[in-house]
């Protein structure tokens, strides 16, 4: 014991006078090929995309972002509805989801007994673990036959021969899976990243300027809307964005419950695809020009991500710099 | 450090050695079930494994392209031009029938009738309820709902939407010229599920549904099957008994590869929705001992075989289709021109 003691205090000061500079310029350089190889595959991902994809460009030109035709028998290929479907689906998760996740986040920070604060933190960082396959299963088993017989047969009834919500809403036939469903099981996807990350912002705003406003006479509300979303803005749009990426990319639970319908419709309740679901029903069995063309749509997705992700950062660079 | 090295490149030799004995194959999902259990069955006797991906026909037949398995596997058959292009061999291994599944309440399994122009209307979107009087006048002790059918098909490319669609070509030229046979088609209306299960799941779950799947999936997962009406007019029930009668009357030799169709078959008993599945070998392998074993386990599962594919829903192939793809076997050679079989 005591030899160790000794060797560990002969040995410390040894240790600080080996030169710094050697260690730190290989910690430096290896940080630096680290970072370099995320470069290098995120260039090798965009330019074996682009290789794959690009016969399918060539062949269709711009016509393949607006075609809406899928036809493998005649080879020609369209990408419009996937794409519609795509935006859509993630749309309709943000607008069932984001709300949710601020309503969970608000209470569990502000409101919420400490009892019951707990559980619900653990449930959400849990939902947040589960893997997408079985969001799709249970979509695909327990919600969708519920979807059907209480939402989309009764509501179908209700506005049947209406103007634009009697197509909107209009099923013509009521079997549960669609772009609204797709949506839906997408929002409750996205919720627990939204939530939590949301609830980690409200936690970190001191809570010396929620005591101040309370001072001041503010209801909840007041605090809600005037003190704390402001402070969290720019971290809630940080976090509303990752939650799109992952809607407008998640494949197996939306092949699911979409309905995997390569048409367009102007109803939430037909059947549709996206892109990645498109790709994830055809590529197995893809030759030739569709295999292309199921690459490039692979490359709008990827297109369409970096486009949102700039977005998010212009928007949040505008709301940090008020 | 020497001595690791040379352990290391000991062990790697030898795992070479156990995995170039062991046969690769790749490509359909259909007929997976079955080889899997040829394959456990033929290495009990031999000690030769199986390697086989079921990664889809398509899949297939891109790698035995591309000369990195034995074999490659396809539901849809290759046509004349392409195997003598790329100097495949092609054959049949076991058949197996399609059914339409459908989930319409108050009509029990093998109960409704249909006809393949009436499925083919059903696909198109022509006719939209099940009380229709085209499907009405065909079932006259049933009562028909008066509900929306919601058809539903494969969205992933498959051998079984190739069998159907192929079929309904076959009897609708309506459907022939508008939509065509192919491993995925463009459908007019309908809802998609990925995969058998998919497709199952859906009927199972959407009301006044129909959908199709092989029989074997359709008898394990209990989906209500309909009948349909044969080239002889009559309206067999779909077991091995019809599917091999629809074999029975074919004439193999029709399409180069056995490649010919098993749909609408003439045969009082035959099931209208049939077909085999398919092997590919190069008929001048690189490897040549690599594709003999493939041959010799087809040869083992022909002779030894039937029982067990019985077992699964498969139907084994008529005695004289099997001689005749043998004789075919001639066609592969090794680099002499000698046959390896």
């Amino acid at each position: 014991m005591a030899a160790v003691t000794d060797q560990m205090a002969s040995g410390m000061p040894a240790v600080r006078r080996t030169p710094k500079g050697t260690f730190d310029l290989v910690f430096r350089n290896a940080s630096f090929l680290a970072a370099l190889f995320v470069l290098v595959l995120l260039a090798g991902i965009i330019a074996a995309m682009v290789a794959g994809g690009w016969p399918a460009f060539r062949e269709f030109g711009f016509g393949f972002l607006t075609s809406s035709v899928w036809d493998t028998q005649n080879e020609q290929y369209g990408a419009f509805p996937a794409i519609v479907g795509t935006l859509s689906t993630a749309l309709i998760a943000l607008v069932v989801g984001v709300p949710l996740s601020l309503g969970i986040a608000v209470f569990l920070t502000q409101l919420a007994p400490p009892w019951f604060k707990r559980p619900v933190s653990t449930a959400i960082e849990l939902l947040a673990a589960v893997p997408s396959i079985i969001y799709g299963m249970w979509g695909l088993f327990v919600f969708v036959p519920l979807f059907a017989a209480y939402v989309q047969i009764p509501l179908s009834n209700i506005v049947e021969g209406m103007p634009i919500v009697g197509t909107i809403l209009y099923s013509r036939s009521p079997s549960g899976l669609g772009i609204l469903t797709a949506g839906i099981i997408l929002a409750f996807m996205i919720i627990p990243f939204i939530a939590s990350i949301t609830r980690d912002m409200l936690e970190q705003i001191p809570s010396v300027l929620r005591e101040s406003a309370y001072g001041i006479g503010a209801t909840t509300w007041e605090v809600v809307r005037y003190v704390l979303v402001p402070q969290a803005g720019v971290s809630i749009i940080g976090a509303v964005m990752l939650g799109l990426g992952r809607a407008l990319g998640e494949t197996m639970a939306v092949t699911f419950v979409v309905g995997n319908a390569n048409r367009l419709s102007a109803s939430v309740m037909d059947p549709g695809s996206t892109i990645a679901s498109r790709i994830a029903n055809e590529f197995n069995e893809a030759l030739g020009l569709q295999l292309h063309a199921l690459i490039a749509l692979g490359c709008i997705l990827f297109f369409v991500t970096f486009v949102v992700l700039v977005i998010a950062r212009i928007l949040v660079a505008r709301v940090k710099s008020f | 450090m020497r001595k690791l090295l040379i352990l290391a490149a000991a062990a790697v030799g030898f795992s070479g050695a156990v995995q170039a004995a062991d046969i690769t194959g790749a490509g359909a999902t259909f007929p997976f079930p079955i080889y899997a259990k040829w394959a456990e069955a033929y290495k009990k006797e031999t000690n030769i494994g199986l390697n086989y991906q079921s990664i889809g026909s398509g899949g297939g037949i891109r790698q035995i392209k591309a000369k990195t398995v034995a074999f490659g596997a396809t539901d849809a058959p290759l046509k004349g031009e392409d195997l003598a292009k790329d100097g495949l061999v092609q054959f049949p291994t076991v058949m197996g029938g399609v059914v339409p599944a459908i989930n319409v309440p108050g009509i029990e399994a093998g109960k409704l009738k249909l006809t393949g122009p009436l499925i083919a209307e059903i696909y198109l979107g022509t006719i939209k309820k099940w009380n229709d009087p085209k499907i009405a006048a065909l079932n006259p002790g049933l009562t028909l709902p008066e509900a929306n059918i919601s058809p539903v098909y494969r969205s992933d490319g498959s051998g079984t939407t190739f069998v159907f669609t192929d079929y309904l070509s076959r009897v609708s030229p309506e459907w022939k010229s508008k939509i065509g046979t192919n491993t995925a088609v463009q459908w007019p209306v309908g809802i998609g599920g990925k995969g058998n299960e998919g497709v199952s799941a859906s009927v199972k779950q959407v009301a006044n549904s129909i959908g199709y799947v092989e029989y074997a999936y359709a008898k394990q997962n209990k989906l209500a099957h309909a009948l349909v009406q044969n080239a002889d007019g009559n309206f067999p029930a779909p077991d091995d008994k019809s599917f091999q009668a629809a074999a029975a009357n074919a004439n193999w030799n029709e399409a180069p590869g056995f490649g010919i169709s098993l749909n609408n078959q003439k045969g009082a008993q035959a099931w209208p929705i049939t077909s085999a599945t398919f092997l590919l070998v190069h008929a001048k392998p690189e490897k040549p001992e690599e594709t003999q074993a493939a041959l010799k386990f087809v040869d083992w599962a022909y002779k030894n075989g039937d029982q067990l594919a019985l077992g699964l829903d498969y139907v084994p192939l008529p005695a004289g289709v099997k001689d005749q793809v043998r004789n075919a076997w001639k066609g592969v050679t090794d680099p002499a021109g000698k046959p390896i079989f």
